[in-house]
């Protein structure tokens, strides 16, 4: 019957099948080769465990935001003011654990008297949350674009955290504090083993973000709320038609990406042991890059976290890999700005094969 | 013997996990309409996709006038002389006719456009056509049918030899079949080659001089339609007879109403804030029953649908599931009380051509398959997936499969697989079997009669009043956004039910 012989045509070619298998790990063949390279030019410098700590370190930041934009992009959204949603965290955090915007560097610290560490936290992350709140119910009761209401929220926020921290930074926390960005889970065989001078080990926000990026891969590819997504970015008519609400899975991405950047200025000031008001400027692109070189579409419904982790990666291999090799900064940006465009080309290409 | 205007032959295009075209031959005589017919997922987009440039063949040759060719893109087909009537136009909806028609060729002088020579050839072109429409009319403002008149006057104005219509039919009205047929006549005498391809046989009968039938991607047959009738081309096709597309009967239906609507009223549309577009509507359906709701294209069939399902809000009236007052804002409200909806626009307003049939399926259903009040469990899913695949014939290789490599018919068995996945208690279907094949259409007839076995109420549109006459116990007809008349199975003829979508109330009783 009709049925029988559809099934026998249906024969799988291996070529195809190969295809299907490297779409879907494009963006990580991508990374591979790249670092290949950087450890052959750097004589292996590039993979001593100390450099792909640190670099991991680095990437850490802008990838945190990265999950929460792949949620945003996925519904075919955008969030520009994620620099800046970054900033007014950290400074917030800032001052609740130090009790005073003022730069009490020089300040005797017996003076005034902060919040703990979590207080300080959960600040930043419920700043984050509320401003993207507030972006999220602009844009759907007011059905103003994702673009232009958190580009009106890129200065807005950096202009907020400036009045917060009077222009300057502060700086100097208690090491509770600095823990969250500096701090390490210690691997003593591996400091054996290389004979470091210094303790090697996995950087705490490497942790929170690798967490975080496996628990977010769950929600997307496993939960109901990760297909809600998928189909809001899909068709949006579609999706309400089978009986979605649009409009609070659409505010929903715009908090998540609010608690990501909330967290990531968090985790930043700990690092640098300082919030300052320019941090995070111009990382919006930093952010989408990786998302959009992770494979997942500006137009909304397809991709996936584990590109973002890959691309946010293959950033932060890319730059630290240039230094090293002394490139200097202004050839540095052409060639990540050409890699950005390679990346997302070959992604392209080979999904149009597997069509 | 005159030269075949186009000869296909061995054909071969390979798709991941299917052959969709398999050492095909067609072949086309200048001045001939050509039906190309086979059940969803024959194969015809896939060859025509070919003879258009979209995609490349595996193997095989393509003759125009006795000459080979080879086609690697569709400017390049164009170019030939072979130019495509697609289903989603190609329009530009803020320009006009004339600049719709020449778009890419226009006429100039220096840089500037020659508007009253653009205008004057498109007139031209348009009466060659024997329509009327003002060359200086925007896109936006036609109709479905106007739109697709402009695209033919396109490929008119190309010198075109071969027009292919892929499902040309399916969004017209009765009315504009018509006119689309004189059309195509006229370009017959032209002497210029058109294949069609349709779903609905009678048209078939109608138009065409000869038929190709594809199944499973192979040739299954070829015949001058003067020599055969409606069940020989069904038996091409299915590779056997298909009893009466009406034959499935169901249970006599309860008297308890289901969904009962009272007074609704809806005001302004897109062009007209005081347009009434739904005007005092009051109907029920029983449990167990089968409601046609018949009417002409615009007459608010489908406002009616969208209406009580949440989609567009109304002004005033009330609607009540099973004797209970409920206030229904959203699909999502619509749903909660057990009102499902196929809508009649499959790509716009129900597919996710990106992702997968997995997800398009169960999306409506998903509340139902979750572990922990989260968890997709998609073990269950896949068993349910199965399920609905076997019992509508769904063609496709897997549940990972896209969606958007489907054909039409596939696709629209995903949708209806969608809704029944929620068994709900009322279903409203919106042109359930457009772009169906005769095949599967018996099966959704047969599936809906079993939904009104099931006790569920269904409410049925559809522009095809053989399959409204077939179907419905009761039959509800609106015209201008008003009911118009109600009538039973067993009192309704095609004459009547032309009588009552077409005139006012007062003169039907
Ligand atoms: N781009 C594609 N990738 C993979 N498979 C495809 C693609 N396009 C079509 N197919 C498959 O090829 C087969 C033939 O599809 P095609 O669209 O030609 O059918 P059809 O005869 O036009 O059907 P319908 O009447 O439903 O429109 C189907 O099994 C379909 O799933
Ligand atoms: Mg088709």
């Amino acid at each position: 019957m009709a049925q029988a012989s559809a099934v026998t045509k249906a024969s799988v070619s291996g070529g195809q099948n190969l295809t299907r298998v490297l779409g879907q790990f494009a963006p990580l063949i991508f990374l591979f080769v790249l670092v290949v390279i950087f450890a052959i030019a750097t004589e292996g410098r590039f993979l001593n465990p100390l450099n792909v700590f640190n670099v991991l370190r680095q990437v850490s930041i802008v990838g945190l935001m990265a999950i929460g934009m792949t949620f945003v992009i996925l519904t075919g959204g955008i969030d520009l003011s994620v620099g800046s949603i970054l900033a007014v965290a950290g400074m917030v955090a800032a001052i609740v654990v130090k009790g005073t915007n003022q730069n009490t560097l020089s300040l005797d610290t017996s003076e005034v008297q902060g919040f703990g560490v979590g207080t300080a936290l959960l600040a930043a992350i419920l700043v984050g949350i509320l401003v993207g709140f507030l972006h999220g119910t602009v844009i759907t009761r007011l059905g103003i674009p994702a673009f232009v209401v958190t580009l009106g929220g890129l200065t807005i926020w950096r202009g907020v955290t400036l009045i917060l921290s009077n222009g300057g930074p502060i700086s100097g926390f208690n090491p509770d504090y600095r823990y969250w960005g500096q701090g390490l889970i210690e691997l003593p065989w591996l400091t054996e083993m290389v004979q470091a001078r210094v303790p090697i080990g996995v950087p705490i926000p490497v942790i929170i973000f690798l967490l975080f990026a496996v628990l977010a891969h769950i929600m997307l590819r496993y939960t109901r709320y990760g297909r809600h997504i998928y189909a809001v970015g899909g068709n949006k008519e579609a999706a309400r038609l089978s009986g979605l609400n649009v409009q609070r899975l659409t505010l929903s991405v715009y908090i998540i990406m609010g608690f990501f950047a909330g967290l990531a200025g968090f985790v930043l000031s700990a690092r640098l042991n300082s919030s300052e008001a320019v941090a995070g400027i111009g990382s919006e692109l930093d952010v989408i890059a990786a998302v959009v070189i992770g494979g997942t579409s500006l137009f909304g419904g397809e991709g996936n976290v584990l590109g973002t982790v890959i691309g946010a990666l293959l950033i932060g291999v890319l730059i630290n890999g240039l230094v090293m090799l002394n490139v200097s900064s202004y050839i540095q940006q052409i060639i990540i700005g050409v890699i950005i465009i390679l990346a997302v080309a070959f992604d392209r290409y080979i999904k149009s094969r597997r069509r | 013997m005159t030269q075949p205007l186009l000869q296909m032959t061995h054909i071969v295009k390979q798709f991941p996990g299917v052959r969709a075209v398999d050492d095909v031959a067609f072949t086309v005589m200048p001045g001939e309409v050509h039906g190309l017919l086979g059940e969803n997922g024959a194969g015809k987009s896939t060859l025509l996709k070919i003879l258009s440039g979209a995609h490349q063949p595996d193997a095989g040759s393509i003759r125009l006038n006795g000459t080979e060719i080879q086609l690697s893109n569709p400017f390049e087909a164009q170019r030939k002389g072979i130019v495509t009537i697609y289903q989603e136009f190609n329009l530009v909806p803020q320009l006009t006719i004339a600049e719709n028609v020449f778009i890419g060729r226009e006429p100039t002088s220096g840089v500037l456009l020659k508007w009253g020579e653009m205008a004057r050839q498109t007139r031209d072109l348009t009466d060659r056509l024997g329509i009327s429409l003002d060359p200086m009319t925007q896109v936006r403002d036609l109709s479905v049918a106007e739109q697709q008149m402009v695209e033919i006057a396109r490929a008119l104005s190309m010198q075109s030899k071969l027009i292919i219509m892929d499902e040309p039919t399916s969004a017209l009205s009765d009315k504009e079949v018509d006119l689309l047929f004189n059309i195509i006549r006229e370009l017959k005498k032209q002497g210029l080659g058109i294949i069609f391809v349709t779903h609905r046989l009678e048209e078939v009968m109608e138009i065409c001089d000869r038929i190709t039938v594809l199944r499973d991607g192979h040739n299954a047959g070829e015949a001058d339609v003067k020599d055969i009738g409606i069940p020989d081309i069904i038996r091409m096709m299915v590779g056997r007879a298909v009893d009466d597309l009406y034959a499935g009967q169901h249970k006599q239906h309860t008297r308890q109403a289901a969904l009962s609507v009272h007074g609704i009223t809806r005001r302004g549309n897109a062009q007209d804030a005081a347009a009434i577009v739904l005007n005092d509507i009051s109907f029920e359906v029983y449990k167990g029953e089968i409601l046609g709701l018949a009417g002409l294209v615009g007459a608010g069939r489908t406002e009616i649908a969208r209406a009580i399902f949440g989609a567009d809000p109304y002004d005033s009236g009330e609607v009540r599931v099973e004797g209970q007052s409920v206030r229904i804002k959203s699909p999502e409200d619509a749903i909660r009380h057990g009102i499902g909806l196929v809508p009649e626009d499959r790509k716009q307003q129900a597919l996710f051509l990106a992702l997968a049939i997995r997800q398009n399926m169960s999306i409506a259903a998903l509340g139902k398959l979750l572990q922990w009040g989260t968890f997709v469990r998609e073990s269950q899913e896949s068993k349910l997936i199965d399920e609905y695949r076997q019992m509508l014939n769904v063609r496709m290789t897997s549940p990972e499969q896209l969606v958007s490599n489907l054909s039409g018919g596939n696709q629209q068995k995903v949708v209806i697989a969608r809704w029944l996945a929620l068994q709900p208690r009322v279903l409203i279907v919106d042109e359930p079997t457009r772009g169906i094949d005769v095949g599967a259409k018996a099966e959704v007839h047969a599936l809906l009669h079993q939904m009104a076995d099931q006790g569920i109420a269904v409410i049925m549109i559809s522009s095809e009043l053989p399959e409204i006459l077939g179907m419905s116990d009761r039959i509800i007809t609106i015209r201008e956004g008003k009911l118009t008349g109600e009538i039973l199975r067993a009192d309704a003829t095609e004459e009547k039910l032309m009588q009552m979508m077409t005139l006012a109330r007062a003169l039907v009783s």
